[in-house]
């Protein structure tokens, strides 16, 4: 019995250091954007004397930093749109429907993602200047629009729905769109969740397309004006650090309001290998 | 016929258009190029190896290569260790656990630039990591501008981030370790490090293997936290730059040598190709185990 308490006390003692290791960065961060001007940011005081909430103000006069913001809630909506319809119509027609070509269309979805993003970087780029799409937030969102890994994940959960319901409603005289909005979407509901969560959260978090393909500031998403912010105004700390509160504070809301997707998320993704 | 025998590439069409468009061609289109001395401008014409030839004789190449590498072996033990260790811990449902499970989570959400910027003015020169050291009577340490210690410090982040990622996997694979031979193993008389490394362990290696070859993939392909730790200078000189970063800085802009860039990225499929392969056939063996 003893030493059951003692293995415990071992385990919160475990526990509460990887929490510290864990959060205590996000927390100093949250502690240098809220201390003021008269505070020395170096001294290693966790908590501000005066803390205040005008470095919010203040960083949005040296970069516009709620545009990118506004710019990277619109690049992440789209995204999460066109990832969770285009792979489930896709992933739908690769399951449910019977057709000539099929394995044709699934090894292009399958060679697709063993396709590092990293090496078609520059030719991308090529083919977006090609459709003159360069220094726009459309061509921030093409390449991501829909991604293969969700259409094969969309496809899985297509394949594990029985046939029964469906002869039947083909029997009703559904056709094939019909059966696929009503029928199929509702089924994988929680599939698609998902898919939205994680193609929220990749684009929200993208960081070298951008950086590649972006060139005018009005332009940016918060990523890379964060990455400009600190290479232009380093010297005050609280700026940068009230910029990075702004970006990480709307998803970690998502993470705590959803988190049961997310650790599925996370269990599905792996399979990518 | 329940459909018309259009109907599926309907269904297909915008899926389709993107991962050939988007995917598929500037894949091929970059193999192509990568023969050329193709430039931001356009155009370009057949160079034969010439690129591989240059790369083969460019420093910088071989200083990025060795980089990208290095990183990749060392953030591949920590990061299959580590994230185990972790979920061992969280494994178990004591009052609290759900707080302390999403909190470990955290890192993995928030971007790698949100990340690189709050280690940045953690290891600053005059950050809070060095305050600690010079109260604890050391010299400050050069985290970010010594080329060394960068790398060191953007694999250090890189581990930081992953640790709640890789701990979920392992999770739920922990969940499947067979609980009648941890009790037999009990029964036995063996103690939890010798339960662990003769039942958990082995039961887990497929799942090892896959962390392993997903943090080597991510190793590999390092950009972010090097990026923003150097400031987008690669440090001191570009003594610290890794392939991806030479890919972005030698392609890009309007003096962009795309020819080269495109024989770089294909150095770098060949070789995360590579990785895949070499994970794949371990798995095959763990089958026929």
């Amino acid at each position: 019995m003893k030493r059951a308490h003692v293995y415990l006390a071992l385990r919160y003692l475990g526990l509460l250091s990887i929490l510290a290791i864990s959060i205590g960065p996000f927390l100093w961060q949250f502690m240098t954007s809220i201390k003021g001007p008269n505070e020395d940011v170096f001294v290693p005081d966790f908590i501000p004397d005066d803390p205040t909430f005008s470095n919010y103000a203040a960083v949005a006069d040296v970069v516009p930093v709620w545009s990118f913001a506004l710019n990277s809630l619109g690049v992440a909506s789209v995204n999460v749109i066109t990832n969770c319809l285009g792979a489930a119509m896709a992933g739908y027609a690769l399951a449910r429907l019977k057709f000539k070509g099929r394995r044709f269309a699934a090894v292009i979805f399958a060679s697709s993602i063993l396709v590092p993003f990293e090496a078609i970087l520059i030719s991308l780029f090529l083919v977006m200047r090609g459709l003159n799409l360069t220094n726009t937030l459309t061509g921030v969102v093409l390449p991501g629009s829909i991604a293969a890994l969700n259409v094969l994940l969309l496809r899985n959960a297509f394949l594990a729905l029985p046939a029964e319901v469906e002869e039947a409603a083909v029997i009703d005289g559904a056709n094939a769109w019909q059966r696929f909005s009503r029928l199929g979407l509702p089924s994988v509901k929680g599939t698609l969740v998902v898919v939205a969560l994680f193609s929220f959260m990749f684009s929200w978090d993208d960081f070298l397309w951008p950086l590649v393909v972006l060139s005018d500031q009005e332009k940016y998403t918060l990523t890379i004006g964060l990455a400009y912010l600190q290479g232009t105004f380093v010297q005050n700390q609280r700026l940068v650090a009230a910029g990075t509160i702004i970006a990480v504070l709307p998803l970690i809301l998502l993470f705590l309001l959803l988190q049961k997707h997310f650790f599925r998320g996370v269990g599905e993704g792996a399979i990518k290998g | 016929m329940t459909h018309k025998p259009y109907t599926p590439w309907l269904f297909l069409l915008p899926g389709l258009v993107v991962s050939l468009g988007f995917v598929i061609f500037p894949f091929l289109n970059m193999i192509v190029l990568s023969f050329t001395d193709a430039s931001a401008l356009g155009g370009g014409q057949f160079t034969g190896v010439d690129n591989f030839v240059r790369m083969a004789q460019d420093p910088k190449f071989w200083v990025a290569a060795r980089n990208s590498l290095l990183y990749m072996v060392c953030v591949v033990p920590p990061l299959v260790l580590l994230p185990l260790l972790i979920a061992m811990l969280a494994q178990k449902i004591v009052p609290g656990i759900g707080i302390f499970r999403t909190a470990f989570f955290t890192p993995v959400i928030a971007s790698a630039v949100v990340v690189g910027l709050i280690w940045t003015w953690l290891l600053d020169s005059r950050g809070l990591v060095n305050s600690v050291v010079e109260a604890l009577g050391g010299a400050r340490i050069p985290f970010l501008t010594d080329s060394t210690l960068l790398l060191v410090s953007s694999m250090i982040v890189t581990i930081w981030r992953g640790l709640g990622y890789y701990m979920v996997i392992y999770l739920s694979a922990l969940a499947n370790v067979p609980k009648d031979l941890l009790e037999a193993a009990m029964v036995d008389g063996a103690g939890p490090v010798r339960r662990f490394w003769s039942v958990t362990v082995p039961s887990l290696r497929p799942t090892m293997v896959l962390i392993a070859a997903l943090s080597a993939v991510n190793g590999f392909r390092v950009f972010s936290e090097i990026y923003l730790l150097s400031g987008g200078s690669g440090g001191p000189g570009g003594a610290s730059t890794t392939l991806v970063m030479l890919i972005q800085s030698v392609g890009r802009g309007l003096t962009g040598e795309v020819g080269y860039a495109s024989a770089l990225s294909l150095v770098l499929f060949v070789i995360l190709l590579g990785l895949l392969l070499i994970t794949l056939k371990l798995n095959r063996r763990e089958d026929q185990l």
